[in-house]
C-alpha cells in the first residue's frame, strides 16, 4: 500500500527520479555547524515570523536545543529525506514534495492532524500546532530559508545538496595537508 | 502593538491574579521595562514603606522590544524599592525568561501583598495560577527551576526563582532566570523572598506583533550590521566578553583591589579573559568552554566555563563538573581583586554558588572583601568567622559563598552587605558604597566621571546607570581624560538619561558600545505606536531618571547620599597613572545639579518637573 501511495506521488506531485531517481536537480540543503551556534534563537525568531506573522518561538520549525552542562547549542529541524516517513505515513496525502526545491510540504487543506506523520519521523522535526490543528515542519521556506538569513554567526547555510560535508573537508583538508607539510 | 497590552496583577495576600489593561498614557510617556514599571511603583506604593514590608511592591517588567527580533531582545526588568538600599531599584536581566512573558501576553506583572505560605506563579498564556511551593522552598535556584520543568512535564518552561539567600533575607538576594542570568543587584531576590514568593515560571505560546514588520525588520536588520561591524561588540565581546576588561581597566590604574585599598591588582592577569582561555596543565581543557548569547543577542558575551575537577573547592562536589554561566568581568573583579584571591577556578566556584543560591557576586565580593579588611584589623577574629580570612585566601572564599547563599554561620553577616556588616563592628569608613550599595569594578579616583555616576546613581553605586568608562576609557562615542574632572558632569547626565531610555525598551545597553539612540529609535518606532525620535528617547530617559530621584527624594534620600566614601576622596591612589589622585566629587557635583535643573540641595525645580510633564 505505502509502495503504491509513493509511486502515485511520484507521479502527480514531484520530478521523475526524486526520490531514488536518476534526475540532476540543483536542490539545496540547510547545513548546521553547532561549534558556531550561540543559542539566540534568532532563526526562530525569522522561521515564525514567515510562516506565522509574529515573533513566536514556540512555533518555529527549527528549534536550537540546548544541553546546558555542556555548554552546547545545537539547531535541529527536517532535512527533508529523500525517502520522506512522514509523507509515506500520511494517510490523506497531505505531504507532498516541492518540485522546485525538495522541500516535503504539508497542506492545510488536506491534513487532518493525525499526527501519524509525527510518528513516523524518526527525528522530531515534525510537529502537532494546537493553535491551527495541523501539522508544521519546515519547508525551506520555497528556497530562500529565512533561519539562515538571519543566522547572526552562520552557524546555519543553505548549500548545494550534494555538499554538505564540503566545509568539513575543506577544514579535514587543512589539516591532513598541514600533517603533510610538517 | 509592541506592547501586549495588558498587566497581571497578582495579589498575593488574596491569592488572586487578575489581567488590567497597560495605561497605553504611561507607556507613552516611559516607554517600558524600567520606566514604565518605575511609574506604577511610584503610583502605587508609600515611597518610606518598609523593602520588606507587605506594602512594597514587585514589578517584573519586560520592554515593548522584547520578544521581537531586534538584536538583544529579551530583556526584563525587576522593580521595586530595594532591600539593599531603600532607594528605588531596578535591576535588568537576560536570558529567555522576558521573552517567554512577552510571548504569553503580558507587558508585566505587579506582585503585591504578601502570601501566607510560599508559592510560585505558573503562567500559561493567559492561564495564571499561584502554586504551592513547599517542595521547592529551602532549595536552590538550580534545583527549583529543573523540579518546576520535572513537575510540569514540560522543559520549555521558563522560570525565574530566588535561592535560599532570598528566603533567608540575605540583603543582595537576586532573581535568577535560566540558571545563570540575573536581575542581580539591590536585593531585588530579598523582597520576593519576603513576599514567600519562591518562584515564577511561565510558558508563551502566543506570538509578539511589531505596528510595521517590513520597516522594523529593515531598521533591526541594519541595527545588527552596525553590532557586526563594531569592534566591541562584533570582535571583543563575543571573543572575550566583558572579562576583555580586566587588564585593561587595571593598566588604567582604575582596578578597585583589597577593598580598595589599592587601585591596581597584580593578580589581574590571572582572573581576565586571557586566563579564562589558557589550556589547564591539570586536564588539557580551558576554563572557558563557549560565548552564548541571550534572546536574539547577536552579540553573545555570555561566557559558559567549566571548573577544573582536580581543583579543591569542587573535589567532592561533583554537582558543580558540568559547564555553567561563567565569570563576567563585575563577577571576576568582585570575587577576586576586590577579595585579593587571584586562583581562576576559585572565581569560577563562587560565582557559580552565587548563581546557585542567587546573590549578587558584586555585593558579595565588596562585602567579603570589607570583612577581609575587619579581620586584618584585627576588628573581627576567627571567634566571629569561624575561619581565617585574610586577603587572597582562596578556601575562605568559596566557604564564605557557600555560607552566604545559605545565609548560614559568617555568612550571614556577609549577607547583610558592607554597609550593615562595617556599621556593626563600628567601622562604617570601610564600607565601599554609595547609598548602602557596594561600588562595581572601576575605582572612581582613576576614573572621574564614573565617581560622579556612582554617587548620583539612583539605585546606589553602580556603573549601569551611567557607563562613562566608554567614554573615558575607550573613547565611545568621544574619548575624554580618565583623571580629568572637567566636562564630567554634562558627560554623566547624557549617558545616565539615555541609559534609562534603553533599559526601558526591552534591549540590552551592551548594544550602546555600537549604537547610538539614533540606532534604537526606527527600530522602536516601527514596532511600536507612537512617533519615536532619539530626542524623544533622550526626554523620555531624563523623565525617567527625574522620576526615580523625586521617589528616592521622598523616600527620605537627600543631596548627603551623593556621596563617596572617604577613602576615595583623601586616600590618593598609591599606583599606576592615577598616582596622587583622589575623585573630585566636589568639584563636580554642584555642576552637575545645575545641568539636572535641580536645587543646590539635589531637588528638580519646579520648572524642571513641568518641562519633563513630571
Amino acid at each position: 500500500m505505502l509502495v503504491l501511495l509513493r509511486q502515485f506521488r511520484i507521479e502527480w506531485g514531484c520530478p521523475v527520479g526524486l526520490p531514488g531517481g536518476e534526475g540532476e536537480f540543483m536542490h539545496k540543503s540547510l547545513s548546521i555547524d553547532p561549534d558556531k551556534c550561540t543559542g539566540c534563537l534568532q532563526c526562530e525568531l525569522a522561521c515564525s515570523l514567515e510562516h506565522e506573522g509574529a515573533f513566536n518561538p514556540s512555533k518555529s520549525r527549527i528549534k536550537v536545543i540546548t544541553f546546558e552542562a555542556k555548554g552546547r547549542f545545537v539547531p535541529y529541524t527536517c532535512t527533508q529525506c529523500a525517502e520522506a516517513w512522514c509523507l509515506e505515513a500520511c494517510p490523506t496525502h497531505a505531504i507532498t514534495i516541492d518540485r522546485a526545491t525538495g522541500a516535503k510540504m504539508v497542506s492545510d487543506a488536506l491534513c487532518v492532524g493525525c499526527k501519524v506523520c509525527t510518528i513516523a519521523c524518526p527525528f522530531g522535526t515534525i510537529n502537532f500546532n494546537q493553535s491551527t490543528g495541523k501539522v508544521i515542519k519546515c519547508d525551506l521556506c520555497g528556497g530562500d530559508p529565512e533561519c539562515s538569513k538571519a543566522c547572526p554567526t552562520q552557524a546555519i547555510t543553505y548549500v548545494d545538496a550534494n555538499w554538505t560535508g564540503l566545509d568539513k573537508m575543506r577544514a579535514s583538508a587543512a589539516v591532513a595537508d598541514a600533517a603533510a607539510q610538517a | 502593538m509592541a506592547w501586549a497590552g495588558k498587566l497581571l496583577r497578582v495579589d498575593l495576600t488574596a491569592g488572586t491574579c487578575k489581567s488590567e489593561p497597560l495605561n497605553m498614557k504611561w507607556a507613552q510617556d516611559y516607554l517600558g521595562q524600567r520606566g514604565l514599571a518605575t511609574k506604577y511603583l511610584v503610583e502605587e506604593i508609600d515611597p518610606k514603606v518598609d523593602p520588606l514590608s507587605p506594602k512594597n511592591k514587585l514589578i517584573m517588567a519586560t520592554g515593548p522590544l522584547t520578544g521581537t527580533s531586534a538584536s538583544t531582545a529579551g530583556r526584563y526588568s525587576v522593580i521595586t524599592k530595594g532591600a539593599l538600599t531603600g532607594a528605588i531599584a531596578c535591576s535588568n536581566s537576560g536570558g529567555f525568561f522576558g521573552n517567554e512573558m512577552k510571548n504569553a501576553g503580558w507587558d508585566m506583572i505587579i506582585f503585591e501583598g504578601k502570601s501566607e505560605k510560599p508559592v510560585y506563579l505558573m503562567l500559561e498564556n493567559d492561564d495564571a495560577r499561584l502554586m504551592d511551593a513547599a517542595e521547592f522552598w529551602g532549595t536552590s535556584v538550580w534545583d527549583t527551576e529543573e523540579g518546576i520543568k520535572h513537575k510540569h512535564g514540560d522543559p520549555m518552561i521558563r522560570v525565574a526563582s530566588i535561592g535560599v539567600s532570598g528566603e533567608k533575607g540575605v540583603k543582595f538576594a537576586c532573581v535568577v532566570n535560566d540558571m545563570h542570568r540575573a536581575a542581580g543587584r539591590s536585593g531585588v531576590g530579598t523582597v520576593m523572598g519576603s513576599k514567600n514568593l519562591k518562584a515564577v515560571a511561565i510558558r508563551g505560546t502566543k506570538g509578539v506583533k511589531v505596528k510595521d514588520p517590513k520597516r522594523f525588520l529593515g531598521a533591526s536588520t541594519a541595527a545588527k550590521k552596525v553590532l557586526a561591524d563594531n569592534a566591541v561588540t562584533g570582535q571583543g565581546l563575543p571573543a572575550m566578553g566583558t572579562q576583555v576588561l580586566m587588564n585593561v581597566i587595571n593598566e588604567t590604574g582604575a582596578l578597585p583591589t583589597r577593598n580598595h585599598r589599592d587601585s591596581q591588582f597584580a593578580g589581574a592577569n590571572d582572573i581576565g579573559a586571557e586566563a579564562m582561555q589558557k589550556v589547564r596543565e591539570t586536564d588539557g581543557k580551558t576554563n572557558l568552554v563557549t560565548n552564548a548569547a541571550c534572546f536574539g543577542c547577536t552579540i553573545a558575551c555570555g561566557r559558559i566555563s567549566q571548573i577544573d575537577r582536580t581543583h579543591f573547592s569542587v573535589l567532592e562536589r561533583p554537582q558543580y563538573h558540568g559547564a555553567s554561566g561563567g565569570l563576567e568581568y563585575e563577577a571576576a573583579w568582585a570575587l577576586g581583586a576586590a577579595t585579593g584571591v587571584n586562583d581562576l577556578e576559585a572565581l569560577t566556584f563562587a560565582n557559580f554558588v552565587c548563581n546557585e543560591q542567587g546573590i549578587d557576586p558584586i555585593t558579595f565580593g565588596a562585602t567579603l572583601g570589607a570583612a577581609m579588611e575587619l579581620f586584618e584589623d584585627g576588628v573581627i577574629t576567627e571567634k566571629q568567622t569561624g575561619m581565617s580570612l585574610k586577603f587572597g585566601d582562596a578556601k575562605a572564599l568559596c566557604e564564605m559563598a557557600l555560607l552566604t547563599g545559605k545565609g548560614e554561620g559568617f555568612g550571614a553577616e556577609i549577607g547583610l552587605g558592607s554597609k550593615l556588616l562595617t556599621e556593626k563592628y563600628g567601622r562604617p569608613e570601610l564600607s565601599m558604597g554609595v547609598k548602602g550599595q557596594e561600588f562595581p569594578a572601576y575605582d572612581g579616583r582613576g576614573i572621574q566621571g564614573i565617581g560622579l555616576a556612582y554617587a548620583t546613581s539612583n539605585r546606589g553605586a553602580c556603573h549601569l546607570r551611567g557607563y562613562t568608562i566608554a567614554s573615558e576609557v575607550f573613547g565611545i562615542p568621544v574619548k575624554t581624560d580618565p583623571l580629568e574632572s572637567d566636562g564630567k558632569p554634562a558627560l554623566v547626565k547624557a549617558f545616565q538619561d539615555a541609559t534609562a531610555a534603553v533599559d526601558s525598551s526591552g534591549l540590552c545597553v551592551f548594544t550602546t558600545f555600537a549604537w547610538t539612540l539614533e540606532d534604537f529609535a526606527p527600530q522602536i518606532d516601527a514596532a511600536c505606536e507612537g512617533e519615536w525620535t532619539a530626542e524623544r528617547l533622550l526626554q523620555v530617559g531624563e523623565r525617567i531618571w527625574n522620576l526615580e530621584r523625586t521617589f528616592n527624594n521622598a523616600a527620605g534620600f537627600t543631596a548627603a547620599d551623593d556621596n563617596l566614601p572617604q577613602r576615595l576622596l583623601k586616600d590618593a591612589a598609591k599606583t599606576g597613572p592615577a598616582t596622587g589622585k583622589v575623585n573630585e566629587l566636589s568639584k563636580m557635583l554642584p555642576e552637575y545639579y545645575q545641568l539636572r535643573g535641580w536645587t543646590a540641595e539635589g531637588v528638580p525645580t519646579n520648572e524642571t518637573m513641568s518641562r519633563l510633564g513630571l
